[in-house]
């Protein structure tokens, strides 16, 4: 077990190419932090030199109090499961698994060996499965062998590089839980590197959201969410994604596509002279008016015409289309574009209640509480209503949730064991 | 898969068999008239009336003795050599193509191509006239080298197919897991490795063992003469007498262990010789 | 996505000068395929040069001292003597002949093995390469022993098929030679056609099969129209590799007839003008035409009949 200290690490490739740029990250014993970003944002790069398969260019890089800038893998005791398992297929589940103690010659007996490997493959159940080569197995069942292999090396820290991106959808939610029921238990320290912001958001303490080599932003999923510190961690962030409006002041009146917003003293004071805005608003900080009785106090009330409905069950989701501003309109495709989109059309997402009687083509009534809106600045794309105070305080409340479930997951283990 | 009607399993029945005689039938005719006595030869009967070991007998003891089992040795001794050379010198290549980007990359698959269509008939001339000059003439090595314009350029295709297939980030993850650089090539990589270094190996000894133009055109004496060249100059006991028993117990005797590595091996054959053929 | 930065990075910046990396992994691969590349080239391009070279002069190792510059003179005796084209011409029946039947047979095995259920397949599949596996001479003598006028039987066998009988020689005339001479080439390669047409066979995906059947299509539609298309690259480049082969033919008439009764072949022409007469100068010319038709099949295959090798041979 051991804390992970990354001190302003670079990445420059022998053509030039600069992949991280200046990374610095602590990452606490026994902490589950998300690296996570688009294809291409250094991400995995990053994974590989704490790992050890990458030279780190320049930085200084710490596991417990050790520089290990220039150990080799093997001397960094981390365990790694690979995207695509990288299970040996010459060798039977228990061998795969026995592999890192087998290379240690003479330091474990057979009797050992079959210990550990067991507790392993009982904590994944794969007691039936040991004898059988990796080609005989399942997508999910590789993916335990590798998170075995993981287990018996009694690393530092365990670390995953989209060990889920091969499963189907149904078999990576299990994973998932299997991969994070494993971590609590063990407190092993973790760092696991995503492309998918639903295992970001559920399975990390702490997510790094990183964008072209730089790190953007490191919070709790939820001061993620509530308080991006920018649009690309905003527009990443979210599903379905954060709506981006462009916002027009004009005086105390903010003039968005669809409604009117009136412009509060404090948001004024932040806005300063800026004449245009961007908007965010999440697809749930919309309500149907119709189902609400009781008119609120301060909220921000319109009619928009629906294009497209889509009722899933718990929520319903409205397409509405809108004319964006020219002037925001290639900022907001830079950033379409940096999130891997599609460059789809100018168009809002919310999320009513699944009761609502919206539907394709309808006129419908809508509002939403302006406080929960957040302004970015049109050319940095840096949250003018970020609160760093409130930050520090929902990051504080996760770190106690967070050493409370801990203790709780190995009380729970060790009343098994007694 | 559909059911097997009756009526489709005789079709597969005599369809197996057709097969067999196909594969078979010159390979027990040959077997047959091994053990012919001489004097039987010309009864026009498939089968032996009288089986008999004295042609193994004349080859490996009497009076053919001489002619055929210098000929073995040098036929292995050169083709085993001729491989191990080529094998060597194209594993290097294989795994330089499969694993690292260079240029020229290409131009080595290129050329590997050009040289294993290239008509042996026409490299034999000059090396002829070469070998004669510098003392190579009816030597190993005169007949080495040139067998490495046959397997060289195949062993380089089937084995840069076969290295191509195996996941190299093993030897990744075998560093992760704690092995060192040397311990992850052995351990995760050569299990991996071996199996196409050796079946390219098989393929190239067999094109190797195979060779006749280079064999008679190179040599002269049993100092070098391989099997295949030597059988083309056997003689009878005497004059009148044909050495056809000789001849077709030789071919046996050569035969017998290749048959033997095909049964052995055939998976392995089979996927080195269309790896290197086909996209797989 | 685990190499996605990796991978990327070299295609970002194409344009700069190749780095020290790029340059250190160049010079390891040149390290390790260079003795790989230099003996094939040796071993090949040096005896080609050396016979245009030597096609060049009057020269005989039976008067060395003799050798004199003559220019084209020797191309002009062979291209102009009969039986050289009596050797291209027979060589070319036997590669078409070959090839041709081979073709035919090699996808009839290749089909049964693909239909074949799981334990038969084993079974055909070792059967067949056991042709493959025996030596070219040996095949020969088998052939010639089973057909020859004393000691074979077939004619024995089949004295019932009008036209064969006890007296029948095959070896006396060109056209029953020809015929054993090339059932021999075919039982011998048959095999190695048949693997390639089968691993063509197998890419082809079921799905594709099934949608045709499914469309109403016949055995042999689905054959001709859904199959054979989808292996082309797959048939051309055996067809063209065992061309090649068949063109360079040696060992089967060598052993059976040694060019008698006008079953004389190219391979054989050089070698008997330049291993045995010992004419250096004018074997080097049938061996640079050799060499020369080897590389217009080549051009024809891969112009006219665009063969893609580079990516038939699992190099993209």
């Amino acid at each position: 077990m051991a804390a992970i200290t990354l001190k302003d690490i670079r990445k420059t490739y022998g053509d030039g190419f600069l992949a991280v740029k200046g990374v610095s990250l602590d990452i606490a014993d026994g902490e589950f932090v998300i690296l996570v970003g688009p294809s291409g944002c250094g991400k995995s790069t990053l994974l590989r030199m704490i790992v050890g398969l990458e030279d780190i260019t320049s930085g200084e890089l710490r596991i417990g109090d050790k520089v290990v800038n220039d150990k080799a893998p093997r001397d960094r005791h981390l365990a790694m499961v690979f995207q695509n398992y990288a299970l040996y297929p010459h060798l039977t589940v228990f061998e795969n698994i026995a592999f890192p103690l087998r290379l240690q010659k003479g330091k474990f007996t057979e009797e050992q060996v079959r210990e550990k490997v067991e507790f392993a493959a009982n904590t994944l159940e794969l007691q039936d499965h040991l004898q059988r080569k990796p080609a005989n197995l399942s997508g999910g069942q590789r993916q335990r062998v590798a998170m075995g292999r993981a287990i018996v090396r009694e690393a530092n820290a365990f670390l995953f590089d989209e060990p889920l991106s091969n499963l189907d959808a149904k078999l990576r939610g299990q994973m998932r839980t299997e991969i994070a029921r494993m971590q609590r238990r063990l407190g092993t320290t973790t760092v696991y590197v995503t492309h998918d912001q639903t295992e970001a958001m559920t399975l990390g303490d702490r997510v790094a959201v990183l964008r072209k080599g730089e790190l953007q932003q490191v919070a709790s999923p939820r001061g993620l969410y509530e308080q991006p510190v920018n649009l690309f961690v905003a527009g990443f962030i979210g599903s379905p994604p954060m709506n981006f409006l462009p916002g027009e002041v004009d005086g105390d009146t903010l003039h968005l596509p669809v409604a009117d917003v009136p412009i509060s003293p404090e948001l004024k004071e932040k806005l300063g002279d800026r004449k245009l805005v961007i908007v965010g608003l999440r697809p749930e900080h919309f309500e149907d008016a119709s189902l609400t009785k009781d008119s609120r106090e301060g909220v921000v009330a319109f009619d928009v015409n629906v294009d497209v409905t889509e009722w899933l069950g718990s929520d319903l989701y409205a397409y509405i289309p809108f004319e964006t501003h020219a002037d925001v309109a290639s900022k907001l495709e830079e950033l379409d574009r940096d999130l891997d989109g599609e460059g789809m059309r100018t168009q809002m997402v919310v999320a009513l209640d699944s009761e609502s009687r919206v539907r394709d083509g309808d006129q419908a009534s809508l509002w939403f509480d302006p406080a929960k809106m957040m302004v970015f600045d049109p050319e940095g794309g840096e949250n003018l209503t970020y609160d760093a105070g409130k930050v520090r305080e929902v990051d504080q409340q996760n770190e106690q949730d967070r050493k409370a479930s801990i203790q709780r997951a190995q009380e729970r283990e060790a009343a098994k064991a007694s | 898969m559909r059911t097997m009607t009756p009526k489709l399993r005789i079709w597969w029945g005599v369809i197996t068999v057709l097969v067999l005689v196909y594969a078979l039938f010159p390979v027990f005719s040959i077997i047959a008239t091994s053990f012919k006595l001489p004097s039987q030869l010309n009864l026009g009967q498939f089968l032996p009336k009288t089986w008999t070991w004295s042609n193994y007998e004349q080859i490996l003891t009497g009076s053919a003795k001489d002619l055929f089992l210098p000929a073995l040795r040098n036929s292995i001794g050169i083709s085993l050599i001729a491989t191990a050379i080529a094998v060597v010198l194209a594993t290097l290549a294989a795994y330089a193509i499969a694993r690292l980007d260079f240029p020229g990359k290409r131009l080595i698959l290129t050329t590997a191509l050009g040289v294993s269509i290239f008509p042996v008939v026409s490299i034999v001339t000059p090396l002829f006239n070469l070998w004669r000059n510098i003392g190579l003439y009816d030597t190993w090595l005169g007949l080495i080298i040139p067998y490495l314009s046959l397997t060289l350029p195949i062993s380089i295709w089937t084995l840069a197919a076969f290295f191509r297939q195996i996941p190299w980030e093993l030897e990744q993850a075998a560093q992760v897991d704690g092995a060192t650089a040397w311990q992850a090539f052995r351990k995760a990589i050569v299990p991996l490795a071996a199996p196409g270094v050796f079946t390219t190996a098989l393929i190239a000894f067999f094109i190797a063992w195979n060779d006749f133009v280079y064999g008679i055109s190179l040599t002269s004496t049993s100092a070098a003469r391989p099997v295949p060249a030597a059988l083309a100059f056997f003689t009878g006991a005497s004059q009148f007498e044909e050495p056809t028993g000789a001849i077709s117990a030789a071919a046996v005797i050569v035969t017998v262990p290749v048959v033997i590595l095909v049964l052995l091996f055939q998976r392995q054959i089979v996927s080195g010789l269309t790896q290197g053929a086909v996209k797989g | 996505m685990s190499a996605d930065v990796a991978t990327q990075a070299p295609a970002r910046a194409p344009k700069k000068a190749r780095s020290d990396r790029a340059r250190s992994e160049a010079r390891l691969g040149w390290w390790l395929a260079g003795p790989a590349f230099v003996v094939m080239l040796a071993v090949t391009i040096y005896p080609i040069l050396q016979a245009l070279y030597d096609s060049l002069f009057n020269y005989r190792l039976t008067a060395p001292d003799d050798k004199a510059f003559i220019g084209l003179n020797n191309y002009k005796v062979v291209l102009t003597d009969s039986l050289f084209w009596q050797s291209l011409w027979v060589t070319t029946l036997i590669m078409i002949v070959s090839v041709v039947v081979e073709l035919l047979l090699g996808f009839a095995l290749a089909l049964v093995m693909h239909r074949a259920i799981t334990s038969l397949r084993g079974l055909l599949r070792t059967a067949i390469l056991v042709p493959y596996g025996i030596i070219t001479v040996v095949s020969a003598f088998a052939w010639f022993y089973a057909f020859d006028i004393n000691s074979g039987f077939i004619n024995h066998w089949f004295d019932w098929v009008p036209g064969i009988d006890p007296n029948l020689n095959w070896f006396a005339h060109q056209g029953t030679s020809l015929s054993v001479i090339i059932a021999s080439e075919i039982w011998k390669t048959t095999p190695f056609i048949s693997l390639l047409l089968l691993a063509g066979l197998s890419q082809v995906p079921t799905e594709l099969e099934e949608a045709a059947e499914v469309d109403g299509a016949t055995w042999g539609q689905r054959l001709r129209r859904v199959v054979l298309p989808n292996m082309k690259a797959a048939i051309m480049v055996a067809v063209l590799f065992r061309a090649l082969d068949a063109f360079r033919i040696f060992d089967n008439v060598y052993i059976m007839t040694n060019g008698a009764n006008n079953t004389n072949v190219l391979s054989l022409l050089a070698y008997n003008t330049s291993i045995n007469r010992l004419e250096i100068g004018l074997g080097s010319a049938i061996s640079v035409i050799l060499f020369l038709c080897v590389i217009l099949i080549c051009f024809i295959a891969i112009k006219l009949f665009k063969v893609d090798l580079a990516s038939a041979r699992g190099e993209g």
